[in-house]
């Protein structure tokens, strides 16, 4: 194992509550997770499995009223559950980086670049302005974006979409966080566009060795970027797997049925997998039993767990319930 | 005789500036594009943001006019609303939009979505209009309860197949599917694929499909144009153009697809950054002055956007 010291994220039976007419219902049920330093775990899951709410919860952004928080964030033996908002403030930005899916909406409109990225310097740092004005240059340069001195003076309509990306990875990365979380990070951009994103994240790990917590619902973003993966299906983990295994030996079924949904090479004639059913909408979540039985109804009642745990096939590498050792597609 | 030719489509919007804000130039969004779509088939244009592949197909459908060039449907051209009308092409001609959201009225019941263009096209009596609609939630794998509900009742997916069943409910010939997958989730976006391709089927219709998810698009299409800056950069079958690429452009969209092999990852990152080196550095090997150069033939259905001098050394 590695030194416990790499370790920078270790979360603890979380539960993520919602209040919906009276009653929490948990978007997160029960996740336990680690991140290291120069890790990048990927966050697998479709719409509703509860990949964002995770994420939101690492960072304390939900509404305080009608969200339940449950378990622990240990963040450098700081619990980051229940902390205080001021607090709060002091880590945000500062310890760990935010990278948003949609880089117009997370940046102001109305303010230059350069006084965007230096706003963060400003709370965070003690470098007096004249400093600050150096790194902002230093940071732009640092992610790729040309004339730093000229784009620093423009507003964000006046950028294409992945120039703002880099922006913001700009204001993610400026006080050297040791954790960066990037919630779907190039869903909105072009292919290319993504590459080049997604190798300036890895260039990044690189040079600061932080830990990059990449949510995303794309297999081949996960598996060009990830070292470690888990895939959430509502709510719950239900593989985890260094990403080589994970794509050579997928196991649990719903992995297994998202793998052969991809429209596969050449073969036009063929229909794609689908999965039978829906996610279940946050309310009927079934609280007991395998969550993902009612989408494969063809497999035996008895192959899933009463109470479906995370079990360790081989080092690393866990499954949750005991289906996938019976499953097999209907067709 | 192929469904619908384009023949070097322009549309150009005019930029305004100036005290007199007079035109001072022209955007040219879809700057002389050229293909045909056969009766049957799934072409497939495809292109990053801002390449004129969605204004390409809202002049099809007629949502934008043409500032010069022809879309010829059954040997008529349809460029003038006029000319529209007279042959029911509107009728003929339907779309699917990427954002089922937007695109279906919110205070409608499903009923009345599907419906509404039945009724603009057919006379049908109130009974016959009833089993039309429930033919066609069952067409698209819905339950007939959906009938009285409204969008928003819907999961994303369900809602995109409600659009794919107001889409066909006239029997069109063609369908413009603008990215009519790409706002869902893997799982359902191969049930709403595996739908189109069924009713594709059942009533013999051609779809222009406009994406820029080239894996989807291998899936659908048997032939395909790539468009970059307003032009077709190039076209050719499936095998011509994902096994034996020859435009820069066309390689570095390739190249820039994630693949699921992670234990080859660096050789994938190495060609990437090679292609896109290469696209860097020898625009003018590529483009004339950032225009793309006209199509050539280089094999039986294979055109590249290369001047004749330069297809040899390009190889």
């Amino acid at each position: 194992m590695e030194k416990p010291s790499d370790l920078l994220l270790d979360i603890q039976h979380l539960h993520t509550g919602f209040r919906l007419k009276g009653k929490f219902y948990d978007a997160v049920d029960d996740v336990s997770l680690t991140l290291r330093k120069n890790e990048i775990l990927a966050i697998v899951g479709e719409s509703g499995s509860g990949k964002s709410t995770l994420a939101s919860s690492i960072i304390g952004l939900y509404d305080q009223k009608n969200t339940r928080v449950r378990g622990d964030i240990l963040f450098n033996e700081l619990n980051l559950v229940g902390l205080n908002e001021s607090l709060f403030n002091r880590i945000r930005g500062k310890e760990i980086g935010m990278i948003f899916q949609d880089p117009l909406a997370a940046l102001n409109p109305l303010m230059r670049i350069g006084a965007q990225i230096e706003e963060t310097l400003y709370y965070h740092t003690k470098l007096n302005e004249k400093e600050r004005k150096t790194r902002v240059l230093e940071l732009l340069d640092q992610v790729g974006i040309p004339d730093p001195v000229r784009i620093s003076r423009q507003y964000p309509h006046e950028l294409s979409g992945g120039m703002r990306q880099r922006v913001i990875i700009a204001i993610a990365i400026a006080d050297k966080p040791s954790i960066l979380l990037a919630d779907e990070p190039t869903t909105a951009l072009d292919v290319t566009i993504q590459a080049q994103i997604l190798d300036l994240l890895k260039d990044i790990q690189d040079e600061t060795s932080a830990g990059i917590i990449l949510i995303t619902h794309d297999l081949g973003v996960v598996s060009e970027t990830a070292d470690r993966v888990a895939v959430m299906y509502a709510g719950q983990i239900v593989e985890v797997a260094p990403v080589d295994e994970l794509f050579t030996n997928p196991l649990h079924p719903y992995t297994r049925s998202l793998l052969e949904s991809m429209p596969q090479t050449d073969v036009d004639d063929e229909e794609l997998h689908v999965i039978e059913g829906t996610v279940p909408s946050l309310d009927k979540m079934m609280t007991d039993g395998c969550r993902f039985a009612p989408r494969i109804p063809w497999i035996d009642a008895t192959s899933h767990e009463e109470e479906p745990i995370l079990h360790e096939v081989s080092p690393g590498h866990e499954v949750r319930c005991t289906c996938y050792r019976d499953f097999y597609f209907k067709n | 005789m192929s469904l619908i030719q384009i023949k070097d489509l322009k549309i150009h919007y005019p930029i305004r500036s100036g005290f007199f804000n007079r035109v001072t130039d022209h955007v040219r969004a879809v700057d002389g594009i050229n293909f045909e779509i056969e009766e049957g088939e799934t072409y497939g244009l495809i292109g990053e943001s801002g390449s004129g592949k969605s204004t390409t197909g809202k002049a099809i459908v007629g949502l934008e006019d043409a500032t010069s060039g022809q879309i010829i449907y059954k040997g008529h051209d349809i460029t003038k609303a006029s000319e529209r009308r007279k042959l029911k092409y509107n009728r003929d001609v339907q779309m699917i939009f990427q954002d089922s959201m937007s695109s279906l009225n919110p205070k409608k019941r499903i009923f009345d979505i599907i419906a509404e263009p039945i009724r603009n096209f057919e006379s049908l009596s109130k009974e016959e209009e009833k089993k039309r609609v429930q033919e066609l939630l069952d067409i698209v794998g819905m339950p007939s309860d959906a009938l009285y509900k409204y969008p928003h009742e819907f999961s994303g997916g369900q809602r995109q197949r409600i659009g794919v069943a107001r889409a066909v409910a006239t029997k069109p010939k063609l369908i413009i599917a603008d990215e009519p997958v790409s706002a869902l989730d893997l799982s359902v976006q191969a049930q709403v694929l595996n739908f189109m391709k069924k009713i594709q089927k059942e009533y013999n219709i051609s779809y222009l499909f406009i994406s820029h998810d080239l894996g989807v698009v291998r899936h659908m299409c048997e032939n395909l144009a790539i468009m970059h800056r307003g032009r077709l950069v190039e076209v050719g079958t499936r095998e011509d153009i994902y096994h034996n690429p020859q435009h820069i452009y066309t390689k570095r969209l390739l190249a820039a697809i994630p693949k699921i092999d992670p234990k080859n990852r660096e050789e994938h990152k190495a060609h990437r950054q090679a292609v896109e080196k290469e696209f860097l550095e020898n625009q003018d090997k590529w483009y004339k002055n950032g225009r793309v150069y006209p199509l050539q033939q280089i094999g039986k259905s294979h055109f590249v956007a290369l001047p004749q001098d330069k297809l040899e050394g390009g190889r």
